[in-house]
């Protein structure tokens, strides 16, 4: 622990360029697949989408379950036989935007499937298109179950995103592999701590977006 | 003719036929009220006329027009619709919400605000109070409420109401039913109202249209299918204290005494004997100045003090001329009177209502029974 403490005060800007690197990855992996699972999301609780809903839903939960480590690896042979770069940032954020799907897609599909069938009723019936329905009613109840989703990818990414290291990418992960490789606990610990204070940082972060996001009527109850 | 059935029919995929041929018109400016026992097929009546649910035989016009050639969103814009859930949107503001409907229209956000406004004013509520509040800080009348207000938005010439009252306490519901026919005097809408209490039924209903298993049994007046029922099923209905169902459709201001003795509160005790004596009665309506209704004063109380204000009982049971005798007769074995003032709005003295009157009413409604 004080090994770790002393690193620090010794080296601050090589934990700040570390972190910067972590935060920067997890930043566009977490834009990226927020966009992508909600549109998925919204586009499967279509009607006549049932069978496409359930096959989606599926995938993504497969991808779930294959260990980080081998995904990294298929991403690379994937990547190197399509002549991209197959090592460092690029797999690194494809690979955070696959773990991040399920709870988005999952929590966007359930939150619009399970809109009270009463408000529905009282859109359509007062002539809403197809349209309106899901931008005027279905979204914005919606909203606190899709966020519940977010902050769930979210810290999975985050915890995911360490090991991007062993791929190049760097961040936070950089000094715990490192420390492992040496043996230097106060690496490990310092990596480690920090991983996790940027975790709560961005939790805390979440809860404020949510706070914006999240529409007036549906906070007092 | 605002709205025309023409040999409705009604097959869910299931195969359950849950409307079967079913023919009436509704004039303009009339409400009509689907009446029948759960799963006659009221609903589903009902929706299909928004095209909520699709017609699987016969027509419906619409002001004349084949309702299945217009355009389903243009159709339900310009159609009212209240149901019993509410459906209110508890991420909108009660102004919102009014505003739905103006807003698909594309109405700019002055006159929605304004138009909302003066729903909520019309329904009986605060408008700056309420307008920005959100569902959930509603109590379940208020919220039926602007459930009603939010039919009327954009000014429909037709509204559909699905047991709109009935999710709430009888007294509530009572009081809404009395506003919405005040409101209807004046809005003029035509209206198919559904609901399953007879009662609701004959107060409510211009005309009445009593299903059966997804049959059209009768397509009555309130009187008729009380007094003239086309066979047993609408015997059966109607039930048996037929006469007390009767007094449904007499309103208070049919039949109560408007010109009757009153003394002021702060007039002076023997100045009231002196009138009781003159009209030769035991008791007298106490007033103030403005003609608003304070209290009763008996004969037996006046010795006790030298100003009638002193004296007097007051009492907050009232009834408006629009009170059907029916829970005029209610309100009165709840509360031990035997006379009811029937008051304006603002509590203005306009007549009384006694017992003796109830009764005479009764009578005759049971024998108009018997003559039929
Ligand atoms: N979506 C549906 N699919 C199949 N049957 C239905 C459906 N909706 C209603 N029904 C049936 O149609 C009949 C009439 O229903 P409904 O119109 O809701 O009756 P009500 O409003 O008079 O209670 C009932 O037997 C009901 O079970
Ligand atoms: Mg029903």
């Amino acid at each position: 622990m004080l090994g770790a403490w002393e690193y620090l005060v010794k080296h601050p800007e090589k934990l700040a360029g570390w972190a910067l690197e972590h935060l920067w990855i997890i930043l566009v992996a977490i834009t990226i697949a927020i966009i992508l699972g909600v549109i998925v999301g919204i586009y499967i609780t279509g009607r006549g989408k049932e069978h496409m809903a359930d096959t989606v839903l599926y995938l993504a939960e497969i991808m779930m379950t294959v260990p980080s480590l081998a995904l990294f690896g298929l991403l690379m042979l994937l990547l190197t036989s399509v002549g991209l770069k197959a090592i460092g940032f690029l797999p690194a954020v494809i690979a955070l935007i696959i773990y991040g799907q399920l709870p988005i897609l999952r929590n966007t599909y359930m939150a619009i499937r399970g809109v009270d069938p009463a408000m529905i009723e009282a859109g359509k019936g007062m002539g809403m298109t197809e349209r309106q329905l899901l931008v005027k009613v279905k979204l914005p109840l919606a909203v606190p179950v899709i966020m519940a989703g977010l902050r769930n990818a979210i810290v999975i990414i985050i915890g995911i995103a360490a090991i991007a290291a062993l791929i190049g990418a760097g961040g936070l992960g950089a000094p715990i592999f490192r420390g492992l490789r040496n043996a230097r606990m106060d690496l490990i610990i310092l990596g480690g701590v920090s991983v996790s204070i940027l975790a709560l940082l961005v939790d805390a972060f979440m809860n404020q977006v949510e706070r914006w996001v999240t529409p007036e009527g549906l906070k007092r109850r | 003719m605002m709205i025309k059935l023409d040999l409705v029919t009604k097959v869910y995929p299931d195969g359950t036929e849950a409307v079967k041929e079913v023919s009436f018109e509704v004039e303009a400016g009339e409400l009509c009220v689907l009446l029948g026992p759960s799963g006659c097929g009221k609903t589903t009546t009902m929706k299909m006329i928004n095209r909520l649910i699709p017609i699987t035989g016969g027509k419906i016009y619409i002001n004349g027009g084949d309702s299945t050639k217009m355009n389903e969103n243009e159709l339900r814009r310009n159609i009212g619709y209240a149901i019993q859930d509410i459906g209110l949107f508890p991420h909108m503001t009660v102004g919102q919400n009014i505003g739905t409907v103006p807003s698909l229209k594309g109405w700019p956000k002055a006159e929605r605000n304004k138009r909302a406004e003066e729903l909520l004013e019309l329904v009986g509520m605060n408008s700056g109070e309420f307008i920005d509040k959100y569902p959930s800080e509603l109590s379940g009348g208020q919220c039926q409420r602007v459930g009603v207000a939010r039919a009327l938005g954009a000014d429909p010439p037709i509204l559909l109401m699905d047991e709109p009252f009935g999710a709430i306490d009888p007294i509530t519901r009572v009081r809404l039913q009395d506003e919405f026919l005040k409101i209807q005097q004046d809005i003029k809408k035509t209206i198919i109202f559904v609901t399953h209490d007879i009662y609701e039924a004959i107060k409510m209903g211009d005309k009445v249209a009593l299903m059966k298993e997804g049959q059209l049994v009768q397509y009555d007046t309130p009187a008729n299918l009380l007094y003239r029922p086309k066979n047993e099923f609408v015997e059966d209905f109607v039930g048996a204290d037929r006469a007390l169902k009767g007094l449904q459709l007499i309103r208070v201001k049919e039949v109560m005494t408007s010109s009757l003795p009153t003394v002021k509160a702060d007039e002076k005790a023997e100045a009231a004997r002196e009138r009781m004596e003159q009209e030769g009665i035991d008791w007298l309506v106490v007033v103030n100045d403005d003609g608003k209704f304070l209290g009763w004063v008996g004969k037996a109380e006046l010795g006790k003090g030298e100003l009638v204000k002193e004296v007097m009982n007051s009492s907050a049971i009232t009834v408006t001329v629009n009170t059907v005798l029916n829970e005029a007769l209610s309100l009165m074995l709840s509360s031990g009177a035997n006379n009811l003032p029937v008051v304006s709005k603002d509590n203005r003295l306009q007549g009384v209502l006694s017992f003796d009157i109830i009764r005479k009413a009764l009578t005759e409604v049971s024998q108009r029974r018997q003559s039929e």
